[in-house]
Protein backbone atom coordinates (compact mmCIF):
# COMPACT_ATOMS: atom_id res chain seq x y z
CA UNK A 1 0.00 0.00 0.00
CA UNK A 2 2.57 2.55 1.24
CA UNK A 3 4.93 1.34 -1.53
CA UNK A 4 1.79 2.02 -4.19
CA UNK A 5 0.99 5.66 -3.07
CA UNK A 6 4.89 6.46 -2.85
CA UNK A 7 4.52 5.67 -6.81
CA UNK A 8 1.87 7.62 -7.51
CA UNK A 9 2.97 10.58 -5.35
CA UNK A 10 6.55 10.24 -7.62
CA UNK A 11 4.06 10.13 -10.96
CA UNK A 12 2.24 13.67 -9.67
CA UNK A 13 5.36 15.53 -8.69
CA UNK A 14 6.97 14.35 -12.30
CA UNK A 15 3.65 15.34 -14.49
CA UNK A 16 3.63 18.38 -12.39
CA UNK A 17 6.99 19.35 -13.58
CA UNK A 18 6.00 17.99 -16.85
CA UNK A 19 3.48 20.55 -17.00
CA UNK A 20 5.04 23.71 -15.09
CA UNK A 21 8.39 23.26 -17.84
CA UNK A 22 5.82 23.35 -20.93
CA UNK A 23 4.06 26.58 -19.26
CA UNK A 24 7.04 28.21 -18.59
CA UNK A 25 8.41 27.37 -22.40
CA UNK A 26 5.39 29.33 -23.87
CA UNK A 27 5.47 31.69 -21.42
CA UNK A 28 9.21 32.63 -22.81
CA UNK A 29 8.41 32.13 -26.25
CA UNK A 30 5.68 34.91 -25.89
CA UNK A 31 8.44 37.24 -24.04
CA UNK A 32 10.84 36.39 -26.80
CA UNK A 33 8.12 37.47 -29.92
CA UNK A 34 6.64 40.14 -27.89
CA UNK A 35 9.50 42.99 -28.97
CA UNK A 36 8.54 43.03 -32.79
CA UNK A 37 4.61 43.30 -31.35
CA UNK A 38 5.98 46.40 -29.08
CA UNK A 39 8.45 47.75 -31.61
CA UNK A 40 6.19 47.71 -34.64
CA UNK A 41 2.89 49.41 -32.68
CA UNK A 42 5.04 51.88 -31.43
CA UNK A 43 6.74 53.21 -34.52
CA UNK A 44 3.03 53.01 -36.00
CA UNK A 45 1.16 55.19 -33.18
CA UNK A 46 4.18 57.93 -32.69
CA UNK A 47 5.20 57.91 -36.51
CA UNK A 48 2.04 57.51 -39.10
CA UNK A 49 0.90 61.18 -38.33
CA UNK A 50 4.28 62.64 -39.97
CA UNK A 51 3.93 60.53 -43.37
CA UNK A 52 2.33 62.96 -45.69
CA UNK A 53 3.19 63.98 -49.18
CA UNK A 54 5.79 66.41 -48.17
CA UNK A 55 7.58 63.45 -46.50
CA UNK A 56 8.05 62.20 -50.21
CA UNK A 57 8.98 65.11 -52.10
CA UNK A 58 11.11 67.58 -49.82
CA UNK A 59 14.06 67.40 -47.96
CA UNK A 60 14.88 67.26 -44.60
CA UNK A 61 14.81 70.21 -43.30
CA UNK A 62 17.78 72.10 -41.59
CA UNK A 63 17.62 72.83 -37.61
CA UNK A 64 16.52 76.19 -37.51
CA UNK A 65 13.45 75.39 -39.82
CA UNK A 66 12.24 72.44 -37.38
CA UNK A 67 13.61 74.80 -34.56
CA UNK A 68 10.76 77.41 -35.55
CA UNK A 69 8.36 74.76 -36.72
CA UNK A 70 8.52 73.27 -33.15
CA UNK A 71 8.36 77.19 -31.38
CA UNK A 72 5.22 77.58 -32.78
CA UNK A 73 3.76 73.95 -32.54
CA UNK A 74 3.57 73.92 -36.39
CA UNK A 75 4.46 70.17 -37.95
CA UNK A 76 7.88 70.26 -38.77
CA UNK A 77 8.27 70.74 -42.10
CA UNK A 78 9.96 68.92 -45.43
CA UNK A 79 10.35 65.52 -45.30
CA UNK A 80 13.31 62.60 -46.16
CA UNK A 81 13.51 62.75 -50.22
CA UNK A 82 17.41 62.93 -49.63
CA UNK A 83 17.60 59.94 -47.31
CA UNK A 84 15.29 57.97 -49.93
CA UNK A 85 17.00 58.68 -52.83
CA UNK A 86 20.54 58.41 -51.34
CA UNK A 87 19.18 55.01 -50.07
CA UNK A 88 17.86 54.11 -53.42
CA UNK A 89 21.32 55.03 -55.24
CA UNK A 90 23.74 52.95 -52.98
CA UNK A 91 21.41 50.07 -52.64
CA UNK A 92 21.32 49.58 -56.44
CA UNK A 93 24.90 50.10 -56.52
CA UNK A 94 25.86 47.93 -54.33
CA UNK A 95 23.66 45.11 -56.14
CA UNK A 96 25.16 46.03 -59.73
CA UNK A 97 28.59 45.50 -57.92
CA UNK A 98 27.62 42.59 -55.68
CA UNK A 99 24.49 40.19 -57.76
CA UNK A 100 27.14 39.59 -60.60
CA UNK A 101 29.91 38.40 -58.86
CA UNK A 102 28.14 36.60 -56.24
CA UNK A 103 25.96 34.40 -58.83
CA UNK A 104 29.60 33.63 -60.59
CA UNK A 105 31.11 32.82 -57.14
CA UNK A 106 27.77 30.71 -56.49
CA UNK A 107 27.72 29.13 -59.81
CA UNK A 108 31.61 28.07 -58.78
CA UNK A 109 30.88 26.20 -55.80
CA UNK A 110 28.15 24.36 -57.02
CA UNK A 111 30.13 23.56 -60.20
CA UNK A 112 32.82 22.47 -58.04
CA UNK A 113 31.30 21.40 -55.06
CA UNK A 114 33.67 18.47 -54.09
CA UNK A 115 36.92 19.89 -54.77
CA UNK A 116 39.34 21.16 -51.68
CA UNK A 117 39.99 24.80 -52.91
CA UNK A 118 35.97 24.86 -53.25
CA UNK A 119 35.60 24.52 -49.44
CA UNK A 120 38.39 27.34 -48.91
CA UNK A 121 36.13 29.35 -50.85
CA UNK A 122 32.96 28.27 -49.04
CA UNK A 123 34.99 29.34 -45.99
CA UNK A 124 36.34 32.59 -46.59
CA UNK A 125 32.31 33.42 -47.93
CA UNK A 126 31.22 32.66 -44.10
CA UNK A 127 34.59 34.96 -43.21
CA UNK A 128 33.40 37.68 -44.71
CA UNK A 129 29.43 37.20 -43.22
CA UNK A 130 30.44 37.37 -40.14
CA UNK A 131 32.64 40.60 -40.02
CA UNK A 132 30.97 43.06 -38.11
CA UNK A 133 29.11 45.78 -40.28
CA UNK A 134 31.21 48.39 -38.54
CA UNK A 135 34.59 46.80 -39.85
CA UNK A 136 33.13 46.73 -43.34
CA UNK A 137 32.24 50.73 -43.21
CA UNK A 138 36.28 50.94 -42.07
CA UNK A 139 37.70 49.15 -45.00
CA UNK A 140 35.63 51.08 -47.34
CA UNK A 141 36.85 53.92 -46.08
CA UNK A 142 40.59 53.46 -46.40
CA UNK A 143 40.01 51.66 -49.71
CA UNK A 144 37.60 54.32 -51.39
CA UNK A 145 37.09 57.61 -49.01
CA UNK A 146 40.90 57.51 -48.70
CA UNK A 147 42.10 55.58 -51.79
CA UNK A 148 39.71 56.69 -54.91
CA UNK A 149 37.51 59.69 -54.58
CA UNK A 150 39.69 61.23 -51.73
CA UNK A 151 36.50 62.04 -49.89
CA UNK A 152 33.30 60.72 -48.51
CA UNK A 153 31.34 59.15 -51.53
CA UNK A 154 28.44 57.11 -52.06
CA UNK A 155 30.99 54.20 -53.79
CA UNK A 156 32.60 54.10 -50.16
CA UNK A 157 29.04 53.71 -48.93
CA UNK A 158 28.00 50.61 -51.16
CA UNK A 159 30.96 49.30 -51.96
CA UNK A 160 30.65 48.43 -47.93
CA UNK A 161 26.93 47.73 -48.43
CA UNK A 162 27.92 45.17 -51.23
CA UNK A 163 30.68 43.47 -48.98
CA UNK A 164 27.92 42.82 -46.73
CA UNK A 165 25.45 41.70 -49.47
CA UNK A 166 27.65 39.46 -51.02
CA UNK A 167 28.45 36.26 -48.84
CA UNK A 168 24.22 36.11 -48.58
CA UNK A 169 24.31 35.96 -52.81
CA UNK A 170 26.80 33.30 -53.25
CA UNK A 171 24.96 31.47 -50.48
CA UNK A 172 21.44 31.82 -51.83
CA UNK A 173 22.89 30.95 -55.60
CA UNK A 174 24.67 27.77 -54.52
CA UNK A 175 21.80 26.28 -52.35
CA UNK A 176 19.11 27.50 -55.20
CA UNK A 177 21.56 25.71 -58.04
CA UNK A 178 21.60 22.45 -55.58
CA UNK A 179 17.93 22.43 -55.95
CA UNK A 180 17.74 22.04 -59.39
CA UNK A 181 17.20 18.02 -60.07
CA UNK A 182 19.66 16.79 -62.24
CA UNK A 183 18.12 15.56 -64.97
CA UNK A 184 17.64 19.18 -66.67
CA UNK A 185 20.96 20.24 -65.74
CA UNK A 186 21.93 16.55 -67.60
CA UNK A 187 19.54 16.73 -70.11
CA UNK A 188 20.64 20.07 -71.99
CA UNK A 189 23.96 19.07 -71.60
CA UNK A 190 23.24 15.64 -73.67
CA UNK A 191 22.14 17.82 -76.82
CA UNK A 192 25.42 19.25 -77.06
CA UNK A 193 24.11 22.27 -75.28
CA UNK A 194 27.50 24.72 -74.64
CA UNK A 195 28.62 25.29 -71.18
CA UNK A 196 28.06 28.60 -70.49
CA UNK A 197 24.11 28.72 -72.59
CA UNK A 198 23.32 25.54 -70.14
CA UNK A 199 24.22 27.88 -67.36
CA UNK A 200 22.54 30.94 -68.51
CA UNK A 201 19.77 29.43 -70.82
CA UNK A 202 19.01 26.59 -68.20
CA UNK A 203 20.34 26.77 -65.02
CA UNK A 204 19.40 30.32 -63.91
CA UNK A 205 16.14 30.95 -65.60
CA UNK A 206 15.24 27.46 -63.74
CA UNK A 207 16.75 28.78 -60.38
CA UNK A 208 15.71 32.55 -60.80
CA UNK A 209 12.85 32.43 -58.23
CA UNK A 210 15.29 31.37 -56.01
CA UNK A 211 18.10 34.02 -56.94
CA UNK A 212 15.92 36.52 -56.45
CA UNK A 213 14.80 35.79 -53.17
CA UNK A 214 18.29 35.69 -51.89
CA UNK A 215 18.86 38.96 -53.75
CA UNK A 216 15.76 40.51 -51.85
CA UNK A 217 16.63 38.77 -48.54
CA UNK A 218 20.26 40.59 -49.09
CA UNK A 219 18.31 43.66 -49.74
CA UNK A 220 16.33 44.00 -47.02
CA UNK A 221 19.46 42.79 -44.77
CA UNK A 222 21.88 46.63 -45.87
CA UNK A 223 18.57 48.90 -46.07
CA UNK A 224 18.72 49.69 -42.30
CA UNK A 225 22.91 49.85 -42.17
CA UNK A 226 23.74 52.86 -40.53
CA UNK A 227 27.01 52.27 -38.83
CA UNK A 228 29.32 51.70 -42.08
CA UNK A 229 27.44 54.18 -44.04
CA UNK A 230 28.38 56.50 -41.39
CA UNK A 231 32.31 55.79 -42.08
CA UNK A 232 31.39 55.89 -45.90
CA UNK A 233 28.72 58.55 -47.69
CA UNK A 234 28.51 60.24 -44.46
CA UNK A 235 25.20 61.97 -45.08
CA UNK A 236 24.21 65.03 -47.07
CA UNK A 237 21.21 68.16 -46.89
CA UNK A 238 20.94 67.89 -50.84
CA UNK A 239 19.69 65.52 -53.45
CA UNK A 240 22.49 63.47 -54.71
CA UNK A 241 23.45 61.26 -57.40
CA UNK A 242 27.25 61.45 -58.27
CA UNK A 243 29.21 58.58 -57.12
CA UNK A 244 32.61 60.34 -55.68
CA UNK A 245 29.97 62.75 -53.78
CA UNK A 246 28.67 62.81 -49.48
CA UNK A 247 24.98 61.02 -49.33
CA UNK A 248 22.37 60.50 -47.41
CA UNK A 249 20.33 57.80 -46.91
CA UNK A 250 17.63 57.05 -44.61
CA UNK A 251 19.07 55.09 -41.81
CA UNK A 252 21.75 57.89 -41.55
CA UNK A 253 18.77 61.06 -41.10
CA UNK A 254 17.44 59.01 -38.62
CA UNK A 255 21.08 59.28 -37.10
CA UNK A 256 20.75 62.60 -37.47
CA UNK A 257 17.29 63.81 -35.88
CA UNK A 258 18.47 61.74 -33.03
CA UNK A 259 21.32 63.70 -32.28
CA UNK A 260 19.38 66.54 -33.00
CA UNK A 261 16.59 68.16 -30.24
CA UNK A 262 14.53 70.08 -32.58
CA UNK A 263 14.47 67.49 -35.17
CA UNK A 264 13.94 64.85 -32.84
CA UNK A 265 10.20 64.48 -33.97
CA UNK A 266 10.92 62.82 -37.47
CA UNK A 267 12.62 60.22 -36.28
CA UNK A 268 8.83 57.83 -35.76
CA UNK A 269 7.88 58.34 -39.51
CA UNK A 270 12.03 57.61 -40.71
CA UNK A 271 11.84 54.86 -38.82
CA UNK A 272 8.25 53.64 -39.72
CA UNK A 273 9.18 54.16 -43.05
CA UNK A 274 12.47 52.07 -42.91
CA UNK A 275 10.70 49.24 -41.32
CA UNK A 276 8.02 49.26 -43.66
CA UNK A 277 10.53 48.53 -46.46
CA UNK A 278 12.96 46.35 -44.56
CA UNK A 279 10.18 44.23 -43.26
CA UNK A 280 8.66 44.03 -47.16
CA UNK A 281 11.25 42.80 -48.81
CA UNK A 282 11.89 40.58 -45.96
CA UNK A 283 7.90 38.90 -46.32
CA UNK A 284 8.29 39.17 -49.96
CA UNK A 285 11.46 37.28 -49.99
CA UNK A 286 9.97 34.29 -47.88
CA UNK A 287 6.77 34.67 -50.43
CA UNK A 288 9.01 33.69 -53.16
CA UNK A 289 11.19 30.98 -51.37
CA UNK A 290 8.20 29.42 -50.29
CA UNK A 291 6.22 29.59 -53.16
CA UNK A 292 9.31 27.74 -54.88
CA UNK A 293 9.03 24.64 -52.31
CA UNK B 1 39.95 28.12 -76.54
CA UNK B 2 36.94 25.91 -76.45
CA UNK B 3 33.86 27.84 -75.12
CA UNK B 4 33.78 25.82 -72.09
CA UNK B 5 37.63 26.17 -71.12
CA UNK B 6 36.31 30.39 -70.89
CA UNK B 7 32.72 29.71 -69.16
CA UNK B 8 35.06 28.00 -66.28
CA UNK B 9 38.00 30.43 -66.80
CA UNK B 10 35.20 32.90 -65.62
CA UNK B 11 33.84 31.08 -63.07
CA UNK B 12 37.04 30.15 -61.21
CA UNK B 13 38.55 34.15 -62.33
CA UNK B 14 35.42 34.90 -59.82
CA UNK B 15 36.12 32.59 -57.22
CA UNK B 16 39.28 34.39 -56.72
CA UNK B 17 37.87 37.35 -56.46
CA UNK B 18 36.37 36.94 -52.70
CA UNK B 19 40.24 35.74 -51.83
CA UNK B 20 41.82 38.72 -53.13
CA UNK B 21 38.73 40.80 -51.67
CA UNK B 22 39.38 39.99 -47.88
CA UNK B 23 43.21 39.47 -48.26
CA UNK B 24 42.67 43.37 -49.14
CA UNK B 25 40.55 43.85 -46.49
CA UNK B 26 42.95 42.34 -44.19
CA UNK B 27 45.57 44.54 -45.47
CA UNK B 28 44.34 47.81 -45.01
CA UNK B 29 43.22 46.89 -41.62
CA UNK B 30 46.64 46.14 -40.66
CA UNK B 31 48.53 48.87 -42.35
CA UNK B 32 45.83 51.16 -41.26
CA UNK B 33 46.99 50.42 -37.65
CA UNK B 34 50.43 50.20 -37.83
CA UNK B 35 50.89 53.92 -36.41
CA UNK B 36 49.35 53.16 -33.37
CA UNK B 37 50.96 49.70 -32.72
CA UNK B 38 54.11 51.34 -33.85
CA UNK B 39 53.89 53.94 -30.80
CA UNK B 40 52.37 51.84 -28.00
CA UNK B 41 53.17 48.12 -29.40
CA UNK B 42 51.43 45.08 -28.16
CA UNK B 43 50.76 47.20 -24.91
CA UNK B 44 47.66 48.75 -26.75
CA UNK B 45 45.70 45.79 -25.98
CA UNK B 46 46.27 45.86 -22.58
CA UNK B 47 45.97 49.60 -21.97
CA UNK B 48 42.76 51.57 -20.52
CA UNK B 49 44.28 54.94 -21.36
CA UNK B 50 42.08 57.12 -23.60
CA UNK B 51 43.43 60.26 -23.73
CA UNK B 52 42.94 62.50 -27.02
CA UNK B 53 44.74 65.56 -25.56
CA UNK B 54 47.17 67.08 -28.10
CA UNK B 55 50.64 66.15 -27.02
CA UNK B 56 49.90 63.57 -24.55
CA UNK B 57 48.32 61.30 -27.14
CA UNK B 58 47.93 57.89 -25.52
CA UNK B 59 45.46 55.37 -26.60
CA UNK B 60 44.64 51.60 -25.84
CA UNK B 61 41.97 49.17 -26.19
CA UNK B 62 41.27 47.26 -23.19
CA UNK B 63 38.42 49.44 -21.63
CA UNK B 64 36.37 48.73 -24.95
CA UNK B 65 37.48 44.68 -25.05
CA UNK B 66 35.86 44.91 -21.70
CA UNK B 67 32.86 46.77 -22.39
CA UNK B 68 32.49 44.40 -25.45
CA UNK B 69 32.48 41.15 -23.50
CA UNK B 70 30.66 42.32 -20.67
CA UNK B 71 27.60 43.10 -22.86
CA UNK B 72 27.86 40.58 -25.42
CA UNK B 73 28.11 37.68 -22.19
CA UNK B 74 25.37 39.83 -20.23
CA UNK B 75 23.01 39.30 -23.64
CA UNK B 76 24.24 35.59 -24.26
CA UNK B 77 23.09 34.92 -21.17
CA UNK B 78 19.46 36.45 -21.04
CA UNK B 79 19.28 34.86 -24.84
CA UNK B 80 19.47 31.85 -23.99
CA UNK B 81 16.50 30.88 -22.05
CA UNK B 82 14.67 32.64 -24.14
CA UNK B 83 16.11 31.52 -27.36
CA UNK B 84 15.94 27.67 -26.24
CA UNK B 85 12.73 27.94 -24.82
CA UNK B 86 11.24 30.01 -28.46
CA UNK B 87 13.23 26.85 -30.61
CA UNK B 88 11.22 24.16 -28.21
CA UNK B 89 8.41 25.37 -28.94
CA UNK B 90 8.44 26.17 -32.75
CA UNK B 91 10.46 22.64 -33.38
CA UNK B 92 9.05 20.37 -30.27
CA UNK B 93 6.09 21.38 -28.83
CA UNK B 94 3.99 23.23 -31.72
CA UNK B 95 6.04 21.27 -34.38
CA UNK B 96 4.04 21.56 -37.93
CA UNK B 97 1.61 23.12 -36.55
CA UNK B 98 0.25 26.45 -37.82
CA UNK B 99 1.05 28.53 -34.86
CA UNK B 100 4.66 26.78 -34.97
CA UNK B 101 5.33 29.13 -38.81
CA UNK B 102 3.68 32.23 -36.98
CA UNK B 103 6.47 32.54 -34.25
CA UNK B 104 9.09 31.30 -36.46
CA UNK B 105 8.58 34.06 -38.92
CA UNK B 106 8.09 36.92 -36.09
CA UNK B 107 11.50 35.69 -34.55
CA UNK B 108 12.40 35.81 -38.03
CA UNK B 109 11.22 39.84 -38.72
CA UNK B 110 13.36 40.40 -35.26
CA UNK B 111 16.30 39.89 -37.34
CA UNK B 112 14.59 41.91 -40.13
CA UNK B 113 14.63 45.14 -37.77
CA UNK B 114 17.44 47.61 -38.25
CA UNK B 115 20.04 48.41 -35.93
CA UNK B 116 19.26 51.84 -35.24
CA UNK B 117 15.37 51.06 -34.85
CA UNK B 118 16.30 48.94 -31.89
CA UNK B 119 18.54 51.60 -30.25
CA UNK B 120 15.78 53.92 -30.95
CA UNK B 121 13.35 51.42 -29.55
CA UNK B 122 15.81 51.00 -26.41
CA UNK B 123 16.66 54.73 -25.66
CA UNK B 124 12.80 56.03 -26.14
CA UNK B 125 11.13 52.84 -24.19
CA UNK B 126 13.55 50.64 -22.13
CA UNK B 127 16.19 53.47 -20.93
CA UNK B 128 13.07 55.42 -19.17
CA UNK B 129 11.59 51.85 -17.62
CA UNK B 130 14.95 51.26 -16.56
CA UNK B 131 15.03 54.87 -14.61
CA UNK B 132 11.69 53.85 -13.32
CA UNK B 133 12.33 51.09 -11.47
CA UNK B 134 15.05 53.05 -9.77
CA UNK B 135 18.16 50.46 -11.90
CA UNK B 136 19.93 53.21 -12.45
CA UNK B 137 19.93 57.23 -12.71
CA UNK B 138 20.05 57.92 -16.09
CA UNK B 139 19.22 54.40 -17.74
CA UNK B 140 22.37 54.06 -20.10
CA UNK B 141 25.05 51.32 -19.67
CA UNK B 142 25.66 47.57 -19.79
CA UNK B 143 22.58 46.26 -18.81
CA UNK B 144 20.32 48.23 -21.08
CA UNK B 145 22.59 47.58 -24.12
CA UNK B 146 22.55 44.54 -23.40
CA UNK B 147 19.05 43.97 -23.06
CA UNK B 148 18.74 45.13 -26.56
CA UNK B 149 21.78 42.99 -27.77
CA UNK B 150 20.03 40.12 -26.44
CA UNK B 151 17.04 40.79 -28.39
CA UNK B 152 18.45 41.19 -31.49
CA UNK B 153 20.22 37.67 -31.09
CA UNK B 154 17.79 35.82 -30.24
CA UNK B 155 16.92 35.18 -33.65
CA UNK B 156 19.84 33.77 -34.94
CA UNK B 157 20.37 31.36 -31.80
CA UNK B 158 16.80 30.29 -32.33
CA UNK B 159 16.50 29.53 -35.65
CA UNK B 160 19.85 27.71 -35.40
CA UNK B 161 18.59 25.30 -32.19
CA UNK B 162 15.19 24.67 -34.20
CA UNK B 163 16.64 23.36 -36.99
CA UNK B 164 18.86 21.25 -34.86
CA UNK B 165 15.97 20.08 -32.50
CA UNK B 166 13.71 19.51 -35.36
CA UNK B 167 16.78 16.89 -36.46
CA UNK B 168 16.10 14.64 -33.79
CA UNK B 169 15.35 11.47 -35.02
CA UNK B 170 11.61 10.42 -34.07
CA UNK B 171 11.92 6.72 -33.31
CA UNK B 172 14.10 8.23 -30.05
CA UNK B 173 11.93 9.89 -28.85
CA UNK B 174 8.93 7.76 -29.32
CA UNK B 175 10.87 5.21 -27.63
CA UNK B 176 11.30 7.60 -24.85
CA UNK B 177 7.92 8.21 -24.67
CA UNK B 178 7.02 4.40 -24.64
CA UNK B 179 8.75 4.08 -22.01
CA UNK B 180 6.68 6.45 -20.14
CA UNK B 181 8.93 9.55 -20.00
CA UNK B 182 6.72 12.45 -19.93
CA UNK B 183 7.64 15.16 -22.31
CA UNK B 184 10.38 17.52 -19.86
CA UNK B 185 12.22 13.78 -19.55
CA UNK B 186 12.28 13.20 -23.02
CA UNK B 187 13.58 17.13 -23.51
CA UNK B 188 16.26 16.70 -21.30
CA UNK B 189 17.22 12.81 -21.73
CA UNK B 190 16.83 12.72 -25.64
CA UNK B 191 16.83 16.34 -27.00
CA UNK B 192 19.31 17.88 -24.77
CA UNK B 193 22.22 15.29 -25.82
CA UNK B 194 21.35 14.47 -29.05
CA UNK B 195 21.20 18.32 -30.44
CA UNK B 196 23.92 19.99 -27.29
CA UNK B 197 26.33 20.82 -29.85
CA UNK B 198 24.51 21.95 -32.51
CA UNK B 199 22.34 24.30 -30.16
CA UNK B 200 25.77 25.73 -28.68
CA UNK B 201 27.02 26.28 -31.86
CA UNK B 202 24.06 28.51 -32.30
CA UNK B 203 24.59 30.52 -29.09
CA UNK B 204 27.94 30.56 -29.81
CA UNK B 205 27.55 32.13 -33.62
CA UNK B 206 24.79 34.65 -32.01
CA UNK B 207 27.68 35.55 -29.72
CA UNK B 208 29.76 36.84 -32.44
CA UNK B 209 26.98 38.50 -33.55
CA UNK B 210 26.68 40.59 -30.24
CA UNK B 211 30.25 41.36 -30.31
CA UNK B 212 29.98 43.54 -33.50
CA UNK B 213 26.62 45.33 -33.32
CA UNK B 214 27.10 48.90 -33.43
CA UNK B 215 24.29 51.58 -33.65
CA UNK B 216 22.09 50.15 -30.79
CA UNK B 217 25.12 49.83 -28.51
CA UNK B 218 26.06 53.28 -28.69
CA UNK B 219 22.53 54.79 -28.54
CA UNK B 220 22.34 52.67 -25.16
CA UNK B 221 25.80 52.16 -23.52
CA UNK B 222 26.57 56.06 -22.20
CA UNK B 223 29.76 56.19 -23.85
CA UNK B 224 32.79 56.60 -21.52
CA UNK B 225 36.03 55.05 -22.24
CA UNK B 226 36.51 53.82 -19.32
CA UNK B 227 36.51 49.75 -17.66
CA UNK B 228 32.70 49.16 -16.83
CA UNK B 229 32.66 48.73 -13.08
CA UNK B 230 29.23 47.16 -12.74
CA UNK B 231 26.38 45.94 -14.63
CA UNK B 232 24.57 49.45 -14.69
CA UNK B 233 28.21 51.29 -15.66
CA UNK B 234 28.06 52.93 -18.62
CA UNK B 235 31.23 52.41 -20.72
CA UNK B 236 31.85 51.74 -24.74
CA UNK B 237 32.31 48.63 -26.95
CA UNK B 238 34.88 48.33 -29.24
CA UNK B 239 32.14 48.78 -32.30
CA UNK B 240 30.77 51.71 -30.58
CA UNK B 241 33.92 53.41 -29.39
CA UNK B 242 34.63 52.99 -33.86
CA UNK B 243 31.01 54.85 -34.21
CA UNK B 244 31.56 57.23 -32.09
CA UNK B 245 34.72 58.92 -31.98
CA UNK B 246 35.68 58.46 -36.05
CA UNK B 247 33.73 61.60 -36.77
CA UNK B 248 36.81 63.97 -35.59
CA UNK B 249 39.53 61.28 -35.78
CA UNK B 250 42.87 61.57 -37.46
CA UNK B 251 46.07 60.38 -37.30
CA UNK B 252 47.43 58.56 -34.26
CA UNK B 253 43.40 58.49 -32.92
CA UNK B 254 42.53 57.36 -36.40
CA UNK B 255 45.01 54.49 -36.07
CA UNK B 256 43.92 53.71 -33.11
CA UNK B 257 40.39 53.45 -33.95
CA UNK B 258 41.37 51.25 -37.62
CA UNK B 259 43.85 49.00 -34.62
CA UNK B 260 40.41 48.35 -32.71
CA UNK B 261 38.68 47.56 -35.80
CA UNK B 262 41.33 45.33 -36.80
CA UNK B 263 41.29 43.24 -32.75
CA UNK B 264 37.60 43.36 -33.62
CA UNK B 265 37.41 41.41 -36.77
CA UNK B 266 40.43 38.78 -35.35
CA UNK B 267 37.94 38.16 -32.19
CA UNK B 268 34.80 37.97 -34.11
CA UNK B 269 36.64 35.74 -36.75
CA UNK B 270 37.14 33.31 -34.34
CA UNK B 271 33.94 33.09 -32.58
CA UNK B 272 32.42 32.19 -36.01
CA UNK B 273 35.36 29.88 -37.21
CA UNK B 274 34.71 27.85 -33.88
CA UNK B 275 30.60 28.02 -34.02
CA UNK B 276 30.85 27.06 -37.75
CA UNK B 277 33.26 23.98 -37.02
CA UNK B 278 30.99 22.56 -34.47
CA UNK B 279 27.87 23.03 -36.73
CA UNK B 280 29.46 21.01 -40.09
CA UNK B 281 30.08 18.04 -37.81
CA UNK B 282 25.96 17.61 -38.15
Amino acid sequence: MSAFKRHTTENEKRSLKNRVFGIAVIALSVITISPIVLIISKLIIKGYRQINLSFFTETAPDTLEAMTAVANDEVIPGGILNGITGTLFMVLLAVIIAVPIGILIGLFLYENAEKRYAAIVRDISDIVQGIPSIVLGLIAYIWIVKGVTSGYSALAGSVSLAIMMLPLIIRSTEETMKMIPLPIKEAAVALGVPYHKVILRVMIPTGLSGLMSGILLSVSRILGETAPLMLTALGSPIVNFYIDKPTSAVPLLIWEFYNDPNMVDLIWSSSLFLMGIVLAFNLISKYIAAKRK
Amino acid sequence: MSSEKISKGILLFASLIIIILTGGMVYALLSGSIPAFKEFGIGFIFSSEWNPTEGKEDYGALSFIAGTIFTSVFAILICIPLAFSTSLFIAEYYHGKAISSVVGTMVDLLAGIPSIVYGLWGFYVLRPLIVDLGLSSQGFGIFTAGLILAIMIIPYATSISAEIIAMVPNDLKEAAYSLGATRMEVIRYVIIPNAKSGISAGFILAFGRALGETMAVTMLIGNTNVIPEGLFATGNTMASVIANQFGEADGLKLSSLIAIGLLLFVITGLINAIGKMIIKRF
